[in-house]
Order: structure tokens, then sequence, then C-alpha cells
């Protein structure tokens, strides 16, 4: 319980901290919030009113508390280029990039290990370099270049996938998605719409993929390292020396104990993962935050800006506790540090 | 130096980092169209495809693409060796205070830096460079913003240990000066790890500083920046495919080249963590 609390008051502390930089980065903007929100085309007097009405002529210090207790409010402002509050903006498109959050990760952890696994079987051999390149050009590879080749070859050349999009634009009229959850897919699949589950798949594929390459190259040299090593302790030789099968040791030896490594890769690749869906729902036009993102910070939208920062902090935290817990489950000790 | 070439694909990626660093020093001389690779365009020679005359196609302006490409080593090398040069400067220094110091220096180094690393540092940057301006400086600036906590994390760690070896005690109980202590003691222990992590974050800001280009915020038109030209022929990819294309795979190959090179230099200085 004291674990717990601890926990909570620094993930608390943290919070305030990240709402702090954001918030001290979105005041030195150069340009004029007000301006940006009513257009180069309003008189001074309009844009004065409007500095009263967004509270941008009181001191620095009381915007922030004003602004602090407003989020905790659930007031997180509107977006001044869609003129929508930004948490309604934000919890519209969240479930659009979660579902392809949840299928990249899917991807990487099943390819990741497999391969990985595959890797330390066939070690110092031919199999176990290409699986070494393929892990290595998959964190060298920019997404959004990898977002771009897929499409031209798979979605242009091939014509295998969809280009771009979350659904077939026919759908919306032939097979519509009853409103359940928000999340599209799962949606699609509780009400038995299996049309749309399909379509959906289809599109999620390539997105998926592109957004897995680097979180896929940590996990599989992470698997093939630590499964190496744990071959090699003598708990396994000695299992071996009594004549256990492979297949025993390997599942109930060797994996278990290469697992809690596994899952911390999988929680510090996770900061990737989000900013990565900025440039994947770029390419991909994918209706989720990372679309959203990208056009508030062209547009210097900062109500939205600092909406999704403050997000992307919560997530980011969120990640890193359920993996924290993950690995107390794995690992008893965990805890106790 | 002979790490550089210990196995085929260490070899590969020093030649690859070779070429870039050639290209860099001497891109004016070895390009093709040298004119159009700094920006003269010549609109009636647009989107050629990869022949024997343009090896690599021209982009919507009629520029030769692989002399573009050739201009755009220079601002990628530096872009990346000023990042990670300033940002292991100030994270060696508060590092170095913190670790040596103690107290509550430490303290407040620490938890601001915690503040930096509260989300993914690639938003930050983000986040930073909208505020202060698109531009290739104020990329720069964005990206060291939120590097230089790594380093001064790693480094702080670093002198600790080193502080509290037997020979550094005695040193300082023999009235050795602090100044002298760090300099001589501190600092040459904490070079090793300084390296390796230098050397594996060239690609990364590689990485980093191509996205912000591609995004819109880093280098602005009509400089030759890779993630910049990934963008701009990002609405043709199905057609004039290879703009972005061999301006991503440039990207890229720096990007791999650093990293697999990172490696090889860490398994060199730190054999302990390679076999890990």
């Amino acid at each position: 319980m004291k674990v717990l609390r601890n926990r909570l008051s620094s993930a608390f502390l943290v919070l305030l901290g990240a709402s702090f930089i954001t918030f001290t980065l979105a005041r030195v903007i150069p340009n004029d919030p007000a301006l940006a929100y009513i257009g180069p085309k309003a008189t001074a007097a309009e844009a004065a009113k409007l500095r009263i009405t967004l509270g941008l002529d009181q001191p620095i210090p009381i915007q922030y508390v004003k602004y602090l207790f407003q989020t905790l409010q659930g007031n997180w402002g509107y977006s001044l280029s869609t003129k929508q509050s930004v948490l309604q903006e934000i919890t519209s498109r969240l479930p659009a990039t979660l579902e392809l959050i949840t299928f990249a990760m899917g991807f990487a952890l099943l390819l990741g290990i497999t391969l990985g696994v595959y890797a330390a079987k066939y070690r110092g051999r031919f199999q176990d370099s290409v699986i070494r390149i393929l892990a290595i050009a998959g964190v060298s590879m920019p997404a959004f270049w990898l977002g771009l080749l897929l499409q031209m070859l798979f979605a242009g050349r091939l014509a295998w996938f969809p280009a771009t999009g979350e659904f077939d634009i026919e759908l919306k009229y032939d097979h519509p998605i009853t409103k359940i959850t928000g999340f599209p897919i799962f949606d699609s699949i509780i009400t038995g719409n299996y049309h749309a589950t399909l379509n959906g798949l289809h599109h999620m594929i390539l997105p998926a993929l592109t957004l897995s390459a680097y979180s896929f190259g940590l996990l599989s040299r992470m698997a093939r390292a630590n499964l190496l090593e744990v071959m090699s302790q003598d708990h396994v030789k000695v299992a071996r020396a009594y004549g256990l099968s492979e297949r025993l040791i390997f599942f109930k030896l060797a994996l278990r104990n290469a697992l809690p490594p596994i899952v911390t890769v999988t929680g510090m690749s996770s900061a990737y993962l989000i900013t990565g869906t900025f440039f994947v729902e770029q390419v991909y036009n994918w209706p989720g935050i990372g679309s959203f993102a990208v056009n508030s910070l062209l547009s210097i939208d900062y109500p939205a800006i600092m909406g999704i920062t403050l997000l992307a902090a919560i997530g980011y935290l969120l990640i890193n506790f359920i993996v924290d817990i993950i690995q107390s489950k794995l690992d008893p000790r965990v805890w106790l540090q | 130096m002979k790490f550089l070439f210990k196995d085929k694909l260490t070899s590969v990626a020093s030649l690859i980092l070779l070429l870039f660093v050639t290209l860099a020093i001497f891109g004016p001389w070895i390009a093709p169209f040298p004119k159009e690779g700094a920006g003269a365009s010549h609109v009636d020679n647009s989107y050629i495809g990869p022949g024997w005359h343009h090896l690599l196609g021209t982009d919507e302006l009629g520029r030769d693409l692989l002399s573009r490409i050739i201009y755009g080593a220079r601002p990628a090398l530096f872009i990346a060796l000023a990042v990670v040069g300033f940002a292991a400067i100030i994270g060696t220094l508060l590092g170095l205070i913190a670790g040596y110091r103690g107290g509550w220096i430490d303290n407040v180094i620490m938890r601001v830096s915690e503040l930096f690393l509260s989300f993914p540092s690639l938003l930050l940057s983000l986040v930073a460079v909208t505020f202060l301006g698109p531009g290739l400086v104020n990329a720069l600036i964005a990206l060291i913003i939120s590097w230089w906590p790594w380093y001064a994390r790693l480094i702080r760690v670093e002198a600790s240990i080193v502080k509290s070896k037997p020979y550094v005690e005695i040193s300082a109980a023999m009235g050795v000066p602090g100044r002298t202590i760090v300099l001589r003691h501190i600092l040459r222990n904490v070079t090793t790890p300084l390296i390796v992590q230098i050397a594996a974050d060239l690609g990364t800001v590689i990485l980093a500083a191509g996205s912000l280009a591609f995004i819109g915020l880093g280098s602005q038109p009509p400089s030759a920046d890779w993630g910049l030209m990934v963008a701009q022929g990002r609405n043709l990819i199905f057609d004039q495919w290879w703009i972005s294309t061999f301006s991503g795979l440039a990207i890229f190959l720096a990007v791999l080249a650093f990293n697999i090179l990172g490696d090889a230099l860490r398994d060199h200085f730190d054999p302990r963590i390679a076999r890990q």
C-alpha cells in the first residue's frame, strides 16, 4: 500500500512538472495566440477584447494556476483551429490511436519474440545474422519513410492493402458500426459486424506494421540476448543433464526468466510508439490523436498542444506503471525496491 | 581502430559512414549538378525518372535528386554532431556537479532532469520547436533541450561511483582541490561511458532531426535536407516514387551506419555490456 501511495504521489508530481514545462514552452510563443484565434483580419480592439476573454492579459503565474485548476476540472480549453473542446477532440480520437498502438505492439511482440528466439536457437549462423540485420534496420528506419515505402509497394504497386484511412468510405453506408465503446474495431466485433471488422483489419495492417518496426527491433535483440544468457545458467544445465525435454526447459525455465527484461523493453519502446503515431497517422491519414497532434503543432494551436502533451505524459506514466505491475507479477522482488 | 572492421556488417557500416563524411566535406565538388544541389531550379526538367543523365531522377523543381541528397549530407552530420556535442557538454557539466557535490545541488539537477524525461523526448522537441518557430537552428535547440538530461543522469551515476572509490577519497583527504579531482580522476573515468553514449546517440539524432523536418518544423525550403525532401515527395509517392524513396534511404543508411558502429564501439570499450 505504501509503495502504491509513493508511486501515485510521484506520478502526480511528474504530471505537475510536465504541465509546467508545456505551459512554459507555450508562453515562449512569439505569435499572439489571440490573433491566431480570430484570424489576421481582426482589429486591434477585437484582439484586446479576446485576450481578456481568454485570460491572456493576466500575469503568467496566475494563468498557470488557472490552467491547472481548469485542467483538473476537465476543462482543457478550446482548440484554436477546430474551435472544439480539446478534451472532446482528444477523447473522440483516442480510440483510433489506441487500436493502432495495440496492433503495433502485438505485431512487435509476436515478431520480435519469435525471431529473437529463433536467432538464439541458430546463434552465430546465417539465420542469426539475417535477424540481427532486420532488428538493427527496424530501429534505424524513419517511420514516415517506411510508411511511404509500404504504401507505395503494397497499396500502390501490388494493391493488396488500402493506402489510407481507418475504413473504406462506403462502409459508413453499407455496414455502419454501432458505437458502444468508441473503439471501432472492437465495437464491430462485439456487434457482430464482421464486414466492418475485416475492413478495419485490412486497413490496420500497413500502419500497424510501420509503427511496430522500432519496437520489433528492440524486442528481438533483447529476447535473443536474454534467452542466450538464461540458457547458459546452471539450473538450465542441470535440467538438461537430468534429461528434461528441450521443450520443457525452453518454456518453463528459459522463456519465463527471459520475460522481465522483455517487459522492460516493451515499456521503453512505448515512448517511441506514442510519438511514432504522429508520423504514421500523418502518412496513412489515420483519424487519431497523432494526426491531430501534427496539425495542432503546425498551426501553433497551443491549447490543443498542451492537451496532447499532457495526455502523452499521462499515457507514458500509465504504461510504465503497468510495466511495473507486470514485472512484480513475474518477479516478486521488484515491488520491494 | 580495428574494431571498425571487426566483421562484415561493421565494415559495411564504416564504409557507409566514410562515404557520408566525404560527401559532407567535398559535396560541392562531387555532386553532378552542384548548382541544382545548392537549390537552383530547372523547371523544364521536373519529375524526370531515374536514368543515365539523372541517376536518381529529378524533383518538382527539376533539380537533380542525387546532387540534392549529396548536399543534404552536410546538414545531417552537422546537426547530429552539434546536438550530441552540446547535449554531452551541458549534461556532463551538470552530471559532474551533481555527482561530485551531492546534497541539494544534486537533488535540484536530478529533479529538473526528471521533469524533462517525464514525456517522450521527441515529443518535447516537437513542442519546443513549434513554439521557438520552425528552422534548422531552432530544431537544434529543441533537440538539445530533450537530450541533455540523459547525459546528466549517466555522468552523475558514474561520477558518484568514482567519487567513493578509495583512491579518490584519499586524494580528497590529502587536500587535493575538488577541481583537480573532478578533472583528473572523475572526468577521465567517465569518458568511456560518455563516448559509448555519444556514438549510440548520433544515429538517433539524425532520425529525430529528419522527423522534425518531415513534419515541416525543421529545415525550411529551399535547403537540401533529407527529411524535408521526403516530405516534398510524400504526395507523389505513387508516381514520382524516387523523390521520397531515395531521400529517406539516405536517412536510413546514415542512421543504420551510426547504430551499427555505436554497437561496435560499445562492445569494444565495454565487453561487459556486450555479454549481457
